[in-house]
């Protein structure tokens, strides 16, 4: 049998580095080929050393499909491809195209520029590396090859995320990356047609949480930005530059828009500029209202945000500041918090989650002094909010991708393993379908059913249709006699007559014979006599000929009775049949050796 | 613009001379050839080939036939179709056939044999489906033919084996017009002994509920949902294969399959279907509403539309099912969470303002089993959650409509939906934040407002769309709120909007006219703080000029006038500023009884007297006074003029004082106008024609008879043009008053006759208008049968009927004269809902000095904000007119979109049109007016129903 092999080698009952091999019908793709924020050493990249030892990917991969321009799901993509060495396709949406190098430069320079590592890649190597990317549009099918296909979806998370329908002869697979089945302020849903895979690899990052309406989470943001800046204070939000930062952009510009609010609005510079022209750009991968409107006035193109300026923090009155990075852990964002912490009619509202040991994660538990490098103490007046903008689908979101594109197989990655298992049992539960949670470096093997075209002769068609109802049944299977044949690649299904023909072999019978012995006193031809009334009387509708030449014939079957040497009583009877006759043949021999009811004369 | 004038005249120029030139050949044709058919015969069998015989045929599709030639052409066409080889000719045939049978006046029976007869002999697939199409058509003509229905049916039944979908899809199509589900001929049939139509209709249809081609499933639901629309009953069997299409892979088949299961939800919502997988039993009803909530998540969008739409219909359900379509059980790590609107909802019970936000109060609560966890929701679980959250507004609308529909029936509901709704106001596409509010505002009646949602309402006061702002105004009338704080929060927020949009005065002010009044205990605690009295000082007098004050005392007195203690609470220039406002925004602050203060305003105390009884009164008087005008019988009566002329003064003093009644007065006022200017004409020419017989040759009085007679024949003129506005510009007339308006019209008509026939002294004009008035008296007819026109004008003119029609002109004037002078007084009944349709222009202001510059010959555009009071049909019948200084004027079309609707009997215009004119010199104003046309008086210049408003313009000339 066929089958499919899964394999993480990031990703598998983690969050980071999302890098998982697929093998389906031969070939071999790479989904995703991210790094993990939380390691600084080799830990952080994938382990290709698992696709092999040593030399170069190119002969063990067909091709890399990224998802998203998330580093999680990108950032080891350089790497990869020229420090490690693979020359083949990388796949990704055109937005993910345009963003991704930004990311890269950024992500090279914080850890080369700032860290000061060596044996990094380097710019050069980013640009070489986009080289070999090869845009895809959404439902754009590509042929990878003669045989393997890729195409896209919409899957919401950041402008340009896709999933993937990989499809090879009728095997097929669907990669989601990360994705999000609410609609968001200038994204929209994910969605994907009934396309049946034979496994569906999802994400799972929530795999145990069901939202609150998104509305709320919005009316809340907007009533505590809105109260503050009436109070006079002043509103810090860290963000991580790209994805969620546009987002909330959009609601406040548009609230500032629809209230006719005064107060400015910040945004800390540095990559967001460059984004932003992108996300000026590709309109196409917004949402309804963002395209519907981007005629009159692009959303993108921001009236009340403008650029920061480290001078603005000390200015008086109002104002929202957006700033890097999203847990306040260094940057501009710390030192804007530093400055506004004393003041409790200020507020910052983190957006997302905090990792341990960062002062965001601090301050988001309570604490309210906090130490500062050097033996200084911060005491934190100021509010501080929490607010859930996270665009990845919840367990809700999950189950309706599944019912969406209704897959044979799951396979959840993405998320952690105590959250699965819950998850999977759901799935499980509700949809009776497998559900694996492969660990990093386990691989999971599905057996397919693939369905194998054949093509048929009108002629054999048209005659088996004569036999059967007015109309084929699609939904109800109907067996057939005829002769596969196996050419050159093709496969064919022929009359046998046809098959003999065409392969100039002669046919040959095919007999079967049986003997039964019977107790039966009468003589020969009685005997036979009575197995022909009997005959008669069981098997109506069938031709029964009582031949002269002492033999019986139902249809095709011959039936001869000769007394045995021994025991004249005992008779023994010989029935023929042809192959062809196979049913009705070991029908008559079973019932045959039951015997002929007294009763009859 | 006189390039395009030039541009059309060439256009009709070139036209004119091909028309003849097409003439000449048809004519020639119709004199060798009697017959249509004929020479279509002709026609084909010229045509060599197929091609030629197909343009032939399309020529002959573009010409109508007569009734009484239809036969035989279908005879030539069947004919032909019989030897013809080709398929694309058969088909173009047989949809001939299907054309020619919807002629008017033939009846199609006769061609059904042989169009069943070539149905037999049909090899192609498509020719055949045409050739269904056609019988269905034949079908559709001839409802009452049972024995044509059979035998078509028969035939539908014998092609749905076919295996071009097309061939079945016609079928279905048939016997859903066709079938009958109980039909007694299904019974004469079961005696031939066939098995195949001993099954009815429907379950033959329901066979192809599975059929491989989605088209085809398509076509069979939509086939039951017509055999539905029909009258015929629907059996329930085929509600679980109806459910299975719910999941089927097109979405055509879903989106009807979602008709069809709530079409079958509501013939049996009571009976009781299985639930899979456990043995319980629900009600189909439920059942139908949990599976098409199912769909609201549906992977197309245009299925979530029809299931969101549908939901909103199924009013039946039970409240328990209702309710969880709001429910989402929401849960993090495996933890119970409330939601959002849980928590607010306990913040306020506790009694806890939300002034201290707690981190973290969204915390988990409770650990959850896992097994009880139920994430693909089954049933109704959170349908209108995700509608309101989808991607495409079109659902988010479609979904809010239905929370409307839903909630108008359900008030617990209602309460449920609130928060849900309250959450949309912050929706990114205003039509759906306009949506919601409006919703809101229909199900007010069944909710009131606690605080913390109040508050989430009135942030959206700040909106800068005008729109989204009044219709919350609007909403605020309507709402009940809980609390006075509720109370002063929104007075807060209004005034706050007040001053963040000074243009919004107007409806603020109303706002809280309406929520005084309909709070007034919740007001009182307030009153001192609001007016800020203080019990020992003397406070600062406010400035009566405040529009913050103005609306302040709006609310109070508003309240005040059913709060019989508050007045105590008012000082000194609190009473005078009632008085003042009583009498300026004497729509906004309604009459109080003031103990003591009589001398202050004594001319108010008469109608404070008897509070709604005022209006009683006037109605009483109104109805005396037409009772009294009625008891005039002969228009000739001495002091009938002047007592006409009084009734009419009284009434339009009535209509000022008495908005309620203004209408009607208006109506009555203008309709005894017409009678008096009938009477004054009438009288005046026939004196007129006395004198004239008297002293025939007096020269000097012949000139004066003529100088009299162009006065009258423009005040018949102006009699027409009342009547129309009469007819056109009030809404709520009754029957019997169109019935008087028209009868008052013709009597103007037979004046203005008369008159003409007078001064033309010959009678070269009679005859037209001779035929004009019969054409209109006959139009009348169907009036006389009414009661209130007995013993009128058309009464008499009726009788005289026959000899009208028969008489020559001079005669008919005679007639006429007589039966004009005769006739008398046609009561007018009291109008009871009669409103002027009337219009005021907010925008532009017309006092703005600041001319509007632009560049002559370019456009200028300017925003119109207008609105309309009981005006039917504004989108067709209102126009903008502009007249330009130099008299020229122009009638603009605003679009459909541009008129909303923000209560009943009102409308809004917000437009914009576009001015152009040459360069002038100097400043001039161009004046904007809406003006309302009608279609039935085409002739007619518009009617203007607002007063114009002037806007200057100033064309600069255009630098070359």
């Amino acid at each position: 049998m066929p089958e499919i092999k899964v394999t993480p080698l990031g990703a598998g009952q983690d969050v980071g580095r999302s890098c998982i091999l697929v093998s389906i019908g031969g070939k071999n793709i790479m989904l995703d080929c991210g790094m993990h924020m939380g390691y600084n050493d080799d830990r952080r990249f994938p382990d290709f050393s698992y696709i092999t030892q040593n030399g170069r990917l190119t002969d063990f991969l067909d091709c890399v499909i990224i998802s998203h321009f998330h580093l999680d799901h990108c950032g080891a993509l350089p790497y990869m491809s020229e420090m490690v060495g693979y020359d083949g396709p990388i796949y990704m949406t055109h937005p993910t195209k345009a963003i991704c190098p930004i990311l890269l430069e950024d992500f090279r320079k914080i850890t080369v520029d700032k860290k000061g590592e060596t044996n990094f890649f380097t710019s050069q190597m980013i640009k070489d590396c986009m080289k070999k990317v090869i845009p895809l549009n959404l439902h754009q099918t590509v042929q990878v090859d003669d045989e393997l296909e890729i195409k896209a979806y919409y899957a919401g998370h950041v402008l340009g995320a896709a999933m993937v329908h990989i499809k090879v002869g009728s095997e097929s697979v669907v990669y989601t990356g990360d994705y999000n089945m609410t609609p968001d302020r200038h994204l929209g849903a994910a969605w994907i047609d009934k396309c049946r895979p034979d496994i569906l690899i999802s994400e799972s990052t929530y795999a145990t949480t069901i939202r609150d309406s998104k509305r709320c989470r919005e009316r809340d943001f907007l009533k505590k930005v809105h109260e503050t800046i009436e109070r006079g204070g002043k509103v810090l939000i860290p963000v991580f530059a790209l994805g969620r930062a546009q987002e909330l952009c959009i609601l406040l510009e548009t609230f500032w828009e629809r209230m006719n609010l005064k107060a400015p609005i910040y945004f800390s510079t540095g990559l967001t500029e460059k984004a932003n022209h992108y996300y000026k750009l590709f309109i196409t991968w917004t949402n309804q209202k963002i395209r519907k409107t981007f005629v009159q006035r692009n959303m993108f193109e921001f009236k009340h945000i403008k650029a920061f300026d480290r001078s603005y923090a000390d200015n008086p009155g109002p104002m929202v500041v957006f700033a890097t990075p999203g847990m306040l852990h260094a940057g501009q964002s710390l030192q804007i918090f530093k400055k506004w912490a004393g003041n409790e009619k200020n507020m910052v509202i983190m957006p997302g989650y905090c990792v341990q040991g960062t002062i965001g994660h601090k301050i988001l538990n309570g604490q309210r002094k906090l130490e500062m490098e050097g033996r200084a103490t911060l005491d934190v007046k100021l509010q501080v909010e929490y607010m859930s903008f996270s665009a990845h689908a919840d367990a809700k979101g999950i189950m309706q991708l599944i019912r969406m594109a209704e897959p044979r197989n799951m396979v959840l990655v993405h998320g952690e393993a105590v959250k699965m298992e819950f998850l999977k049992g759901k799935i499980e539960q509700e949809f009776s379908i497998d559900c694996y949670m492969p660990a990093n470096g386990e691989t999971i093997t599905v057996t397919t059913n693939p369905s194998v075209p054949v093509d048929i002769s009108l002629n054999l068609l048209k005659r088996e249709m004569a036999l059967g109802g007015p109309l084929p049944d699609p939904k109800k299977p109907r067996t057939m006699h005829g002769t596969l044949i196996m050419k050159e690649n093709s496969l064919k299904l022929v009359s046998s007559e046809q098959a003999l023909k065409e392969l100039g072999l002669n046919e040959h019978q095919l007999r079967f014979t049986c003997r039964v012995q019977l107790q039966d006193p009468h003589s020969d031809p009685d005997t036979l006599h009575r197995i022909y009334t009997h005959l008669k009387s069981v098997l109506k509708g069938y031709t029964i000929q009582h031949l002269p030449d002492g033999t019986v014939m139902v249809e095709s079957i011959v039936i001869k009775v000769s007394s045995s040497a021994e025991d004249t009583n005992t008779k023994v009877l010989l029935l023929s049949w042809s192959y062809q006759d196979e049913d009705l043949g070991s029908f008559l021999s079973t019932l045959l050796k039951k015997g002929l009811p007294s009763g009859l004369c | 613009m006189a390039a395009h004038l030039k541009k059309r005249v060439y256009e009709e120029f070139s036209k004119v001379v091909q028309i003849p030139h097409e003439e000449a050949p048809a004519k020639k044709l119709r004199l060798s050839k009697p017959s249509k058919s004929a020479a279509l015969h002709i026609d084909l069998c010229k045509a060599t080939n197929s091609t030629d015989a197909l343009q032939y045929l399309l020529q002959f599709a573009r010409k109508p036939v007569e009734a009484e030639s239809v036969e035989g052409v279908v005879r030539i066409l069947l004919e032909h179709y019989y030897k013809e080889t080709d398929n694309s000719v058969r088909l173009k045939i047989a949809s001939l056939l299907g054309l020619l049978s919807k002629t008017q006046g033939f009846s199609p029976d006769c061609i059904v044999d042989d169009a069943i007869n070539t149905l037999s002999n049909e090899k192609s697939h498509q020719v055949l489906a045409q050739l269904l199409d056609t019988l269905l058509v034949i079908g559709t003509q001839l409802p009452e033919s049972p024995a044509v229905r059979q035998r078509l049916i028969e035939m539908a039944c014998k092609h749905l084996s076919d295996t071009y979908f097309g061939v079945r899809i016609k079928c279905l199509q048939l016997l859903g017009c066709l079938g009958m589900v109980d039909s007694p001929l299904n019974k004469d049939s079961r005696g031939t002994g066939n098995i195949d139509r001993l099954r009815d209709v429907q379950s033959i249809i329901s066979d192809y509920f599975g059929d491989q081609d989605p088209r085809v499933r398509t076509a069979a639901i939509k086939a039951m949902l017509q055999l539905h629309e029909r009258g015929m009953k629907i059996h329930q069997i085929i509600y679980d294969q109806a459910c299975r299409l719910l999941s089927d892979d097109y979405e055509q088949v879903r989106s009807a399959a979602v008709q069809m299961v709530w079409v079958l939800s509501q013939l049996y919502p009571e009976s009781i279907v299985p639930i899979p997988s456990s043995n319980e039993e629900i009600r189909l009803v439920d059942d139908a509403f949990g599976k098409i909530s199912h769909m609201v998540s549906d992977g197309s969008w245009m299925v979530r539309v029809q299931a969101a739409k549908t939901l909103g219909s199924m009013l039946q359900v039970s409240p328990h099912f209702l309710e969880q379509t709001l429910d989402k059980k929401l849960m993090s790590d495996l933890r119970r969470k409330r939601t959002a609107h849980e928590r607010a909802k306990e913040l306020f019970t506790s009694g806890e303002f939300s002034s201290g936000r707690k981190w973290a109060d969204d915390a988990p609560k409770e650990k959850l089993d896992t097994n009880t966890v139920n994430l693909i929701a089954s049933g109704a679980c959170g349908a209108f959650v995700h509608g309101l959250e989808d991607e495409m507004f079109e659902v988010r609308i479609a979904a809010v409509e239905a929370l409307c529909k839903l909630a108008r029936s359900s008030p617990s509901f209602a309460e449920k939906c609130l928060d849900f709704l309250v959450d949309m106001f912050n929706d990114e596409i205003e039509e759906v934040r306009l949506q919601s509010i409006h919703v809101l505002r229909e199900i007010s009646m069944h909710i009131t407002l606690r605080e913390d949602q109040l508050d989430t309402v009135l942030a959206v006061l700040e909106d800068s769309s005008r729109d989204i702002r009044e219709a919350l105004h609007e909403l605020l009338c309507y709402t009940n709120v809980s609390t006075k704080e509720c109370i002063q929060l929104a007075l807060l927020e209004l005034l706050k909007n007040l001053n963040k949009y000074p243009t919004d005065r107007n409806s603020v002010w109303k706002c809280l006219k309406f929520v005084g009044s309909r709070h007034p205990t919740l007001v009182l605690p307030l009153v001192s703080e609001l007016l800020s009295t203080h019990p020992y000082f003397d406070t600062p007098e406010p400035d009566m000029d405040d529009p913050a004050y103005i609306a302040v005392l709006v609310l109070v007195f508003n309240a005040a006038k059913s709060c019989p203690t508050m007045p105590a609470l008012f000082s000194d220039h609190t009473f005078r500023h009632y008085a003042y406002l009583r009498d300026s925004l004497s729509h906004l602050v309604p009459p109080l009884r003031l103990p003591g203060r009589k001398q202050v305003y004594g001319l108010d105390s008469v109608d404070s007297g008897s509070g709604s009884g005022s209006v009683e009164s006037a109605q009483l008087f109104l109805q005396q006074s037409l009772n009294r005008v009625s008891t005039i019988q002969n228009l000739e009566a001495p002091g009938a003029q002047d007592l006409l002329d009084f009734t009419i003064r009284d009434l339009q003093r009535l209509g000022e004082l008495q908005t309620e009644l203004a209408g009607a007065a208006d109506f009555c006022a203008t309709y005894l106008r017409c009678q008096l200017l009938l009477m004054k004409v009438g009288s005046v020419c026939f004196i007129c024609r006395d004198l004239k017989l008297q002293i025939y040759g007096f020269k000097v009085k012949i000139v004066v008879f003529y100088l009299c007679l162009v006065s009258s024949g423009s005040a018949g003129e102006a009699i027409l043009e009342e009547t129309y506005k009469l007819e056109f510009l009030y809404s709520g007339l009754e029957n019997r008053h169109v019935a008087t308006i028209h009868h008052v019209r013709l009597q103007a008509k037979a004046l203005q006759l008369v008159l003409s026939a007078r001064t033309r002294q010959g009678s070269a004009h009679t005859p037209h208008t001779h035929t004009h008035l019969y054409t209109h008296s006959i139009s009348l007819l169907f009036l006389t049968e009414l009661p209130h026109l007995q013993d009128s004008f058309v009464d008499k003119l009726l009788e005289l009927m026959p000899r009208l029609s028969s008489c020559k002109p001079v005669e008919l004037v005679k007639i006429l004269q007589t039966t004009l002078r005769q006739s008398g007084l046609l009561q007018l009944k009291l109008p009871e809902q009669i409103h002027r349709a009337t219009a005021t222009i907010i925008e532009p202001t017309g006092e703005s000095d600041n001319p509007l510059r632009f560049t002559s010959g370019l456009v200028v555009a300017l925003d119109i904000d207008a609105t309309l009071e009981h005006v039917q049909d504004p989108q067709n019948s209102v126009k903008v007119q502009v007249l330009y200084p130099d008299g020229q004027s122009h009638v603009i079309h605003p679009k459909p979109g541009d008129f909303r609707k923000p209560g009943p009997d009102r409308h809004r215009l917000i437009t914009q049109v576009y001015l152009s004119h040459t360069a002038w010199t100097g400043q001039d104003g161009a004046r904007a007016s809406t003006a309302s046309r009608h279609l039935r008086p085409p002739s007619r210049e518009p009617f203007r129903f607002s007063k114009p408003v002037k806007v200057y313009i100033m064309p600069k000339p255009a630098r070359r």
